[in-house]
Protein backbone atom coordinates (compact mmCIF):
# COMPACT_ATOMS: atom_id res chain seq x y z
CA UNK A 1 0.00 0.00 0.00
CA UNK A 2 3.23 2.07 0.01
CA UNK A 3 2.87 3.16 -3.11
CA UNK A 4 -1.01 4.64 -2.88
CA UNK A 5 -1.04 7.55 -5.78
CA UNK A 6 -2.91 10.44 -4.02
CA UNK A 7 -1.96 12.75 -6.98
CA UNK A 8 -4.25 11.06 -9.42
CA UNK A 9 -7.63 11.53 -7.02
CA UNK A 10 -6.57 14.83 -6.74
CA UNK A 11 -5.69 15.87 -10.42
CA UNK A 12 -8.50 14.33 -11.67
CA UNK A 13 -11.03 15.74 -8.63
CA UNK A 14 -13.35 18.25 -11.50
CA UNK A 15 -14.02 15.39 -13.70
CA UNK A 16 -15.26 13.05 -10.90
CA UNK A 17 -16.54 15.70 -9.42
CA UNK A 18 -18.87 15.79 -12.46
CA UNK A 19 -19.76 12.19 -12.84
CA UNK A 20 -20.90 12.52 -8.49
CA UNK A 21 -22.92 14.87 -9.46
CA UNK A 22 -24.48 13.42 -12.20
CA UNK A 23 -25.34 10.29 -9.31
CA UNK A 24 -26.66 12.66 -7.70
CA UNK A 25 -29.32 14.31 -9.66
CA UNK A 26 -30.54 11.19 -11.48
CA UNK A 27 -31.13 9.65 -7.88
CA UNK A 28 -33.14 12.81 -7.06
CA UNK A 29 -34.99 13.00 -10.00
CA UNK A 30 -35.27 9.14 -9.58
CA UNK A 31 -37.15 9.48 -6.05
CA UNK A 32 -39.27 12.09 -6.88
CA UNK A 33 -40.69 10.38 -10.23
CA UNK A 34 -40.37 6.39 -8.34
CA UNK A 35 -42.35 7.69 -5.01
CA UNK A 36 -45.05 10.11 -7.08
CA UNK A 37 -45.55 6.56 -9.60
CA UNK A 38 -45.38 4.40 -6.72
CA UNK A 39 -47.79 6.18 -4.93
CA UNK A 40 -50.29 5.95 -8.30
CA UNK A 41 -49.38 2.26 -8.13
CA UNK A 42 -50.26 1.61 -4.81
CA UNK A 43 -53.74 3.83 -5.12
CA UNK A 44 -54.08 1.41 -8.10
CA UNK A 45 -53.71 -1.27 -5.90
CA UNK A 46 -55.40 -0.86 -2.92
CA UNK A 47 -58.56 0.69 -4.88
CA UNK A 48 -60.77 -2.28 -4.91
CA UNK A 49 -61.11 -2.02 -8.51
CA UNK A 50 -60.00 -5.07 -10.19
CA UNK A 51 -58.89 -4.25 -13.62
CA UNK A 52 -56.35 -1.47 -11.87
CA UNK A 53 -55.20 -3.53 -8.81
CA UNK A 54 -54.67 -6.67 -10.63
CA UNK A 55 -52.62 -4.40 -13.39
CA UNK A 56 -50.98 -2.79 -10.58
CA UNK A 57 -49.99 -6.20 -8.61
CA UNK A 58 -48.93 -7.70 -12.36
CA UNK A 59 -45.97 -4.56 -12.59
CA UNK A 60 -44.89 -4.27 -9.45
CA UNK A 61 -44.56 -8.57 -9.07
CA UNK A 62 -42.78 -8.45 -12.72
CA UNK A 63 -40.85 -5.51 -11.62
CA UNK A 64 -39.74 -7.10 -8.65
CA UNK A 65 -38.57 -10.34 -10.10
CA UNK A 66 -35.81 -9.20 -12.23
CA UNK A 67 -32.47 -7.54 -12.17
CA UNK A 68 -32.09 -3.45 -12.48
CA UNK A 69 -29.55 -4.31 -15.35
CA UNK A 70 -31.93 -6.02 -17.22
CA UNK A 71 -34.66 -3.13 -16.53
CA UNK A 72 -31.68 -0.55 -17.71
CA UNK A 73 -31.08 -2.14 -21.22
CA UNK A 74 -34.66 -2.87 -21.71
CA UNK A 75 -35.41 0.94 -21.52
CA UNK A 76 -32.31 1.36 -23.36
CA UNK A 77 -33.68 -0.39 -26.26
CA UNK A 78 -37.56 1.19 -25.85
CA UNK A 79 -37.22 4.06 -25.19
CA UNK A 80 -35.60 5.39 -28.56
CA UNK A 81 -37.86 2.56 -30.47
CA UNK A 82 -40.93 3.90 -29.03
CA UNK A 83 -40.32 7.83 -29.42
CA UNK A 84 -38.73 7.46 -32.46
CA UNK A 85 -35.35 9.22 -32.42
CA UNK A 86 -32.97 8.56 -29.80
CA UNK A 87 -32.74 11.51 -26.62
CA UNK A 88 -29.57 10.47 -25.03
CA UNK A 89 -28.42 7.95 -22.08
CA UNK A 90 -29.12 10.17 -19.46
CA UNK A 91 -33.20 10.26 -19.77
CA UNK A 92 -33.31 6.75 -20.89
CA UNK A 93 -31.36 5.65 -17.69
CA UNK A 94 -33.92 8.19 -15.76
CA UNK A 95 -37.27 6.64 -17.28
CA UNK A 96 -35.46 3.12 -16.52
CA UNK A 97 -34.73 3.71 -12.55
CA UNK A 98 -38.10 5.49 -12.22
CA UNK A 99 -39.98 2.41 -13.75
CA UNK A 100 -38.08 0.03 -11.69
CA UNK A 101 -38.11 1.91 -8.40
CA UNK A 102 -41.82 3.05 -8.15
CA UNK A 103 -42.45 -0.89 -7.93
CA UNK A 104 -40.28 -0.79 -4.70
CA UNK A 105 -41.94 2.08 -3.57
CA UNK A 106 -45.26 1.54 -4.08
CA UNK A 107 -44.64 -1.92 -1.58
CA UNK A 108 -43.46 0.87 0.65
CA UNK A 109 -45.98 3.12 0.24
CA UNK A 110 -48.72 0.23 0.24
CA UNK A 111 -48.18 -0.98 3.57
CA UNK A 112 -47.87 2.71 4.85
CA UNK A 113 -51.28 3.56 3.59
CA UNK A 114 -52.48 -0.14 5.40
CA UNK A 115 -51.14 1.39 8.76
CA UNK A 116 -53.13 4.00 8.46
CA UNK A 117 -56.30 3.29 11.06
CA UNK A 118 -59.41 2.22 8.78
CA UNK A 119 -61.38 4.06 11.37
CA UNK A 120 -59.64 7.40 9.88
CA UNK A 121 -61.23 6.44 6.41
CA UNK A 122 -64.34 6.06 8.08
CA UNK A 123 -64.27 9.10 9.95
CA UNK A 124 -63.56 10.97 6.66
CA UNK A 125 -66.62 9.51 5.00
CA UNK A 126 -68.79 10.63 7.61
CA UNK A 127 -67.49 14.01 7.08
CA UNK A 128 -68.54 14.17 3.74
CA UNK A 129 -65.18 13.79 2.54
CA UNK A 130 -64.71 12.32 -1.16
CA UNK A 131 -62.56 9.67 -1.99
CA UNK A 132 -59.65 12.07 -3.10
CA UNK A 133 -60.03 13.92 -0.36
CA UNK A 134 -60.06 11.34 1.97
CA UNK A 135 -56.61 10.20 0.39
CA UNK A 136 -54.90 14.05 0.06
CA UNK A 137 -56.40 15.24 3.23
CA UNK A 138 -56.90 12.43 5.99
CA UNK A 139 -54.74 8.62 4.62
CA UNK A 140 -51.99 10.53 2.74
CA UNK A 141 -50.12 12.25 4.81
CA UNK A 142 -50.37 10.15 7.67
CA UNK A 143 -48.88 7.32 5.75
CA UNK A 144 -45.69 9.61 4.60
CA UNK A 145 -45.42 10.42 7.91
CA UNK A 146 -44.89 6.74 8.82
CA UNK A 147 -43.00 6.14 6.23
CA UNK A 148 -40.35 8.48 5.75
CA UNK A 149 -37.56 6.49 7.28
CA UNK A 150 -38.09 3.71 4.94
CA UNK A 151 -38.50 5.83 1.91
CA UNK A 152 -35.12 7.40 2.95
CA UNK A 153 -33.15 3.91 3.38
CA UNK A 154 -34.57 3.15 0.09
CA UNK A 155 -33.63 6.30 -1.75
CA UNK A 156 -30.18 5.05 -0.28
CA UNK A 157 -30.28 1.93 -2.09
CA UNK A 158 -31.53 4.08 -5.29
CA UNK A 159 -28.34 6.14 -4.62
CA UNK A 160 -26.31 3.12 -4.60
CA UNK A 161 -28.08 1.48 -7.81
CA UNK A 162 -27.23 4.17 -9.70
CA UNK A 163 -23.81 3.04 -10.07
CA UNK A 164 -25.12 0.36 -12.63
CA UNK A 165 -25.39 2.97 -15.29
CA UNK A 166 -21.96 1.79 -16.28
CA UNK A 167 -23.57 -1.08 -18.05
CA UNK A 168 -24.24 1.39 -20.65
CA UNK A 169 -21.57 4.08 -19.93
CA UNK A 170 -23.31 6.78 -18.71
CA UNK A 171 -21.03 9.07 -17.09
CA UNK A 172 -21.90 8.80 -13.35
CA UNK A 173 -19.58 8.68 -10.38
CA UNK A 174 -18.62 4.57 -11.08
CA UNK A 175 -18.03 5.54 -14.52
CA UNK A 176 -16.26 8.49 -14.33
CA UNK A 177 -13.81 6.62 -11.70
CA UNK A 178 -13.11 3.31 -13.85
CA UNK A 179 -12.24 5.31 -16.75
CA UNK A 180 -10.18 7.29 -14.55
CA UNK A 181 -8.46 4.13 -12.98
CA UNK A 182 -8.29 2.62 -16.60
CA UNK A 183 -6.67 6.05 -18.07
CA UNK A 184 -4.06 6.53 -15.48
CA UNK A 185 -3.34 2.59 -14.77
CA UNK A 186 -4.55 3.05 -11.16
CA UNK A 187 -7.18 0.54 -10.21
CA UNK A 188 -6.60 0.22 -6.69
CA UNK A 189 -6.73 3.92 -5.84
CA UNK A 190 -9.92 4.54 -7.91
CA UNK A 191 -12.06 1.82 -6.80
CA UNK A 192 -10.57 2.19 -3.10
CA UNK A 193 -11.71 5.96 -3.74
CA UNK A 194 -14.89 5.10 -5.34
CA UNK A 195 -15.79 2.59 -2.32
CA UNK A 196 -14.88 5.67 0.09
CA UNK A 197 -17.22 7.93 -1.29
CA UNK A 198 -19.92 6.06 -1.93
CA UNK A 199 -19.32 4.85 1.64
CA UNK A 200 -19.46 8.29 3.31
CA UNK A 201 -22.40 9.18 1.43
CA UNK A 202 -24.26 5.84 2.14
CA UNK A 203 -23.34 5.97 5.90
CA UNK A 204 -24.35 9.15 6.59
CA UNK A 205 -27.66 8.69 4.97
CA UNK A 206 -28.65 5.71 7.16
CA UNK A 207 -27.51 7.40 10.23
CA UNK A 208 -29.62 10.04 9.45
CA UNK A 209 -32.48 7.39 8.66
CA UNK A 210 -31.33 6.15 12.83
CA UNK A 211 -32.38 9.58 13.56
CA UNK A 212 -35.57 9.86 12.00
CA UNK A 213 -36.32 6.45 13.73
CA UNK A 214 -35.21 7.82 17.01
CA UNK A 215 -37.38 10.91 16.67
CA UNK A 216 -40.84 8.77 15.56
CA UNK A 217 -40.50 6.38 18.37
CA UNK A 218 -39.67 9.12 21.53
CA UNK B 1 -42.96 2.23 -34.27
CA UNK B 2 -40.97 -0.04 -36.30
CA UNK B 3 -39.96 -3.21 -35.43
CA UNK B 4 -39.03 -6.70 -37.37
CA UNK B 5 -40.53 -9.41 -35.12
CA UNK B 6 -38.72 -12.84 -35.32
CA UNK B 7 -39.41 -14.71 -32.23
CA UNK B 8 -37.34 -17.48 -34.27
CA UNK B 9 -33.71 -16.19 -33.40
CA UNK B 10 -34.40 -17.40 -29.72
CA UNK B 11 -34.19 -21.00 -30.88
CA UNK B 12 -31.63 -20.65 -33.46
CA UNK B 13 -28.64 -21.75 -33.51
CA UNK B 14 -26.39 -20.51 -31.56
CA UNK B 15 -28.52 -18.08 -29.52
CA UNK B 16 -30.64 -20.89 -27.58
CA UNK B 17 -27.09 -22.43 -26.33
CA UNK B 18 -26.00 -18.84 -25.77
CA UNK B 19 -29.34 -18.83 -23.59
CA UNK B 20 -28.76 -22.02 -21.61
CA UNK B 21 -25.53 -21.48 -21.05
CA UNK B 22 -26.50 -17.88 -19.55
CA UNK B 23 -29.03 -19.86 -17.10
CA UNK B 24 -26.46 -22.04 -16.17
CA UNK B 25 -24.09 -19.62 -15.15
CA UNK B 26 -26.33 -17.06 -13.47
CA UNK B 27 -27.47 -20.56 -10.97
CA UNK B 28 -23.66 -21.30 -10.55
CA UNK B 29 -22.90 -17.83 -9.52
CA UNK B 30 -26.29 -17.60 -7.30
CA UNK B 31 -26.29 -21.08 -5.62
CA UNK B 32 -22.45 -21.01 -4.59
CA UNK B 33 -22.53 -17.09 -3.54
CA UNK B 34 -25.86 -18.24 -1.52
CA UNK B 35 -23.70 -21.01 0.21
CA UNK B 36 -21.00 -18.04 1.77
CA UNK B 37 -23.83 -15.72 2.24
CA UNK B 38 -26.28 -17.90 4.38
CA UNK B 39 -22.93 -19.70 6.79
CA UNK B 40 -21.20 -16.33 7.09
CA UNK B 41 -23.92 -14.27 7.34
CA UNK B 42 -25.89 -16.20 10.22
CA UNK B 43 -22.32 -15.93 11.91
CA UNK B 44 -21.93 -12.19 11.80
CA UNK B 45 -25.83 -11.65 12.66
CA UNK B 46 -25.26 -13.85 15.70
CA UNK B 47 -22.03 -11.92 16.41
CA UNK B 48 -24.13 -8.75 16.44
CA UNK B 49 -26.69 -9.88 18.94
CA UNK B 50 -23.62 -11.06 21.64
CA UNK B 51 -23.01 -9.72 25.43
CA UNK B 52 -19.04 -9.61 23.93
CA UNK B 53 -18.41 -6.14 22.96
CA UNK B 54 -15.50 -5.93 20.30
CA UNK B 55 -16.99 -9.06 18.74
CA UNK B 56 -20.52 -7.57 18.22
CA UNK B 57 -18.21 -4.17 17.25
CA UNK B 58 -16.50 -6.07 14.46
CA UNK B 59 -19.55 -7.70 13.36
CA UNK B 60 -20.91 -4.49 12.91
CA UNK B 61 -18.38 -2.86 11.39
CA UNK B 62 -18.69 -5.84 8.87
CA UNK B 63 -22.57 -5.39 8.22
CA UNK B 64 -21.85 -1.59 7.80
CA UNK B 65 -18.94 -1.56 5.52
CA UNK B 66 -20.48 -4.04 2.88
CA UNK B 67 -24.05 -2.42 2.63
CA UNK B 68 -22.95 1.02 2.59
CA UNK B 69 -20.65 0.00 -0.79
CA UNK B 70 -22.62 -0.52 -3.81
CA UNK B 71 -21.99 -4.35 -5.22
CA UNK B 72 -20.58 -3.38 -8.33
CA UNK B 73 -17.79 -1.12 -6.54
CA UNK B 74 -17.04 -4.19 -4.19
CA UNK B 75 -17.18 -6.44 -7.40
CA UNK B 76 -14.64 -4.02 -9.27
CA UNK B 77 -12.71 -4.12 -6.11
CA UNK B 78 -12.20 -8.13 -5.74
CA UNK B 79 -11.29 -7.98 -9.74
CA UNK B 80 -9.20 -5.15 -10.27
CA UNK B 81 -7.74 -4.51 -6.62
CA UNK B 82 -7.48 -7.12 -4.65
CA UNK B 83 -4.93 -8.91 -7.05
CA UNK B 84 -2.49 -6.12 -6.75
CA UNK B 85 -2.40 -5.12 -2.86
CA UNK B 86 -1.94 -9.19 -2.41
CA UNK B 87 2.15 -10.00 -1.91
CA UNK B 88 3.53 -10.67 -5.07
CA UNK B 89 2.92 -14.75 -5.93
CA UNK B 90 -0.72 -14.51 -4.96
CA UNK B 91 -1.33 -11.27 -6.96
CA UNK B 92 0.64 -13.20 -9.73
CA UNK B 93 -1.30 -16.36 -9.12
CA UNK B 94 -4.71 -14.67 -8.90
CA UNK B 95 -3.92 -12.65 -12.37
CA UNK B 96 -2.52 -15.87 -14.29
CA UNK B 97 -3.28 -19.40 -12.86
CA UNK B 98 -7.33 -19.06 -10.66
CA UNK B 99 -9.44 -21.21 -12.75
CA UNK B 100 -11.98 -19.30 -14.36
CA UNK B 101 -11.43 -16.04 -12.31
CA UNK B 102 -14.72 -13.65 -13.50
CA UNK B 103 -16.76 -16.80 -11.74
CA UNK B 104 -14.62 -17.35 -8.52
CA UNK B 105 -14.59 -13.18 -7.94
CA UNK B 106 -18.22 -12.98 -8.71
CA UNK B 107 -18.93 -15.68 -6.06
CA UNK B 108 -17.04 -14.43 -3.44
CA UNK B 109 -18.17 -10.81 -4.13
CA UNK B 110 -21.81 -11.31 -4.30
CA UNK B 111 -21.42 -14.22 -1.26
CA UNK B 112 -19.50 -11.57 0.77
CA UNK B 113 -21.93 -8.67 0.07
CA UNK B 114 -24.68 -10.61 0.21
CA UNK B 115 -23.65 -12.24 3.74
CA UNK B 116 -24.03 -8.54 5.30
CA UNK B 117 -27.93 -8.49 4.54
CA UNK B 118 -28.38 -12.06 5.66
CA UNK B 119 -26.52 -11.06 9.03
CA UNK B 120 -29.07 -8.05 9.63
CA UNK B 121 -32.36 -10.54 8.97
CA UNK B 122 -30.36 -12.98 11.51
CA UNK B 123 -29.73 -10.14 14.11
CA UNK B 124 -33.48 -8.84 13.54
CA UNK B 125 -34.88 -12.96 14.08
CA UNK B 126 -33.03 -12.76 17.33
CA UNK B 127 -33.72 -9.46 18.38
CA UNK B 128 -37.81 -10.23 17.85
CA UNK B 129 -37.73 -13.41 20.19
CA UNK B 130 -37.41 -10.77 22.95
CA UNK B 131 -35.66 -10.36 25.97
CA UNK B 132 -38.42 -12.69 28.11
CA UNK B 133 -37.18 -16.06 26.56
CA UNK B 134 -33.34 -14.99 26.84
CA UNK B 135 -33.97 -13.90 30.84
CA UNK B 136 -36.01 -16.94 31.51
CA UNK B 137 -32.99 -19.05 30.22
CA UNK B 138 -30.08 -17.24 31.98
CA UNK B 139 -32.29 -17.42 35.30
CA UNK B 140 -32.35 -21.22 34.77
CA UNK B 141 -28.78 -21.43 34.87
CA UNK B 142 -28.03 -21.86 30.70
CA UNK B 143 -25.11 -20.80 29.27
CA UNK B 144 -24.49 -17.97 26.67
CA UNK B 145 -23.92 -20.94 24.16
CA UNK B 146 -26.74 -23.13 25.66
CA UNK B 147 -29.19 -20.16 25.29
CA UNK B 148 -28.66 -19.36 21.54
CA UNK B 149 -28.24 -23.08 21.04
CA UNK B 150 -31.66 -24.34 22.66
CA UNK B 151 -34.05 -21.01 22.60
CA UNK B 152 -32.67 -18.12 20.86
CA UNK B 153 -31.59 -20.00 17.09
CA UNK B 154 -34.30 -22.60 17.19
CA UNK B 155 -37.09 -19.59 17.31
CA UNK B 156 -35.50 -16.66 15.55
CA UNK B 157 -34.75 -19.01 12.28
CA UNK B 158 -37.88 -20.23 12.10
CA UNK B 159 -39.04 -16.47 12.45
CA UNK B 160 -36.81 -15.08 9.44
CA UNK B 161 -37.72 -17.59 7.00
CA UNK B 162 -40.13 -15.12 4.57
CA UNK B 163 -37.40 -12.47 4.61
CA UNK B 164 -34.60 -15.18 3.91
CA UNK B 165 -36.57 -16.40 0.98
CA UNK B 166 -36.43 -12.76 -0.07
CA UNK B 167 -32.98 -12.32 -0.05
CA UNK B 168 -32.51 -15.59 -1.64
CA UNK B 169 -34.58 -14.58 -4.83
CA UNK B 170 -32.33 -11.27 -4.58
CA UNK B 171 -29.13 -13.03 -4.68
CA UNK B 172 -30.15 -14.21 -7.96
CA UNK B 173 -31.03 -10.81 -9.28
CA UNK B 174 -27.53 -9.43 -8.10
CA UNK B 175 -26.03 -12.41 -10.19
CA UNK B 176 -26.70 -10.24 -12.80
CA UNK B 177 -23.82 -7.80 -11.53
CA UNK B 178 -21.20 -10.85 -12.76
CA UNK B 179 -21.45 -9.01 -16.35
CA UNK B 180 -19.72 -6.03 -15.51
CA UNK B 181 -16.70 -8.39 -14.75
CA UNK B 182 -17.07 -10.00 -17.98
CA UNK B 183 -19.04 -13.35 -16.86
CA UNK B 184 -21.51 -14.39 -19.55
CA UNK B 185 -24.30 -14.90 -17.63
CA UNK B 186 -28.29 -15.22 -18.58
CA UNK B 187 -28.55 -11.37 -18.79
CA UNK B 188 -25.26 -10.37 -20.37
CA UNK B 189 -26.41 -13.10 -22.92
CA UNK B 190 -29.51 -11.51 -23.48
CA UNK B 191 -27.54 -8.53 -24.05
CA UNK B 192 -25.41 -10.26 -26.25
CA UNK B 193 -28.30 -12.12 -28.44
CA UNK B 194 -29.64 -8.22 -28.82
CA UNK B 195 -26.54 -6.90 -30.04
CA UNK B 196 -25.93 -9.96 -32.90
CA UNK B 197 -29.33 -10.25 -34.35
CA UNK B 198 -30.59 -6.43 -33.97
CA UNK B 199 -33.60 -8.80 -31.81
CA UNK B 200 -33.69 -6.77 -28.88
CA UNK B 201 -37.06 -6.95 -27.88
CA UNK B 202 -36.75 -10.95 -28.27
CA UNK B 203 -34.10 -11.30 -26.08
CA UNK B 204 -35.07 -9.36 -23.41
CA UNK B 205 -38.32 -10.79 -23.50
CA UNK B 206 -36.96 -14.38 -23.07
CA UNK B 207 -34.86 -13.52 -20.17
CA UNK B 208 -37.25 -11.75 -18.50
CA UNK B 209 -39.36 -14.34 -18.62
CA UNK B 210 -36.69 -16.74 -17.23
CA UNK B 211 -36.22 -14.45 -14.28
CA UNK B 212 -40.39 -14.57 -13.66
CA UNK B 213 -39.85 -18.27 -13.85
CA UNK B 214 -36.97 -18.26 -11.20
CA UNK B 215 -38.88 -15.65 -9.18
CA UNK B 216 -41.89 -18.02 -9.04
CA UNK B 217 -40.29 -21.06 -8.38
CA UNK B 218 -38.78 -19.66 -5.49
CA UNK B 219 -41.99 -18.05 -3.90
CA UNK B 220 -43.19 -21.18 -4.25
CA UNK B 221 -40.70 -23.22 -2.12
CA UNK B 222 -40.71 -20.06 0.46
CA UNK B 223 -44.36 -20.38 0.58
CA UNK B 224 -43.95 -24.04 1.28
CA UNK B 225 -41.27 -24.04 3.67
CA UNK B 226 -42.92 -21.14 5.65
CA UNK B 227 -45.52 -23.63 5.63
CA UNK B 228 -43.39 -26.04 7.60
CA UNK B 229 -41.54 -24.03 9.58
CA UNK B 230 -44.49 -20.84 11.28
CA UNK B 231 -44.35 -21.18 14.52
CA UNK B 232 -47.87 -21.89 15.68
CA UNK B 233 -48.71 -19.05 18.45
CA UNK B 234 -46.37 -16.28 16.83
CA UNK B 235 -47.93 -13.68 14.54
CA UNK B 236 -46.40 -14.37 11.22
CA UNK B 237 -43.93 -11.58 11.67
CA UNK B 238 -40.03 -11.16 11.73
Amino acid sequence: MGDFDYAVIWNNLPFLWEGLKLSLWLTFLAIIGGIVLGTGLALMRLSGFLPLSLFAATYVNLIRSVPLILVIFWFYFLVPLAIGRPIGGFYSALIAFVMFEAAYYSEIIRAGIQSVRQGQVHAGQATGLSYWQIQRYVVLPQAFRNMIPILVTQGIILFQDTSLVFVVSLRDFMTVSSIVARTEGRLVEMYVFAAIIYFIICFAGSMFVRRLQKAKTA
Amino acid sequence: MEYNWNWSVLWADPYLGWLISGVQWTFAVALAAWVIAFALGILIGVGRTLPNKPIAFICTCYVELFRNVPLLVQMFIWYFAVPEIMPDDVGRWMKRDMPNPEYVTAVVALGLYTASRVAEQVRAGIQAVGKGLTSAAYANGFSTAQTYRYVLLPISFRLIVPPMTSEFLTIFKNSSLALTIGLLELTAQSQQIAEFTFQGFEAFTAATVIYVCIALMATVIAQSLEKFTKIPGFVGKG
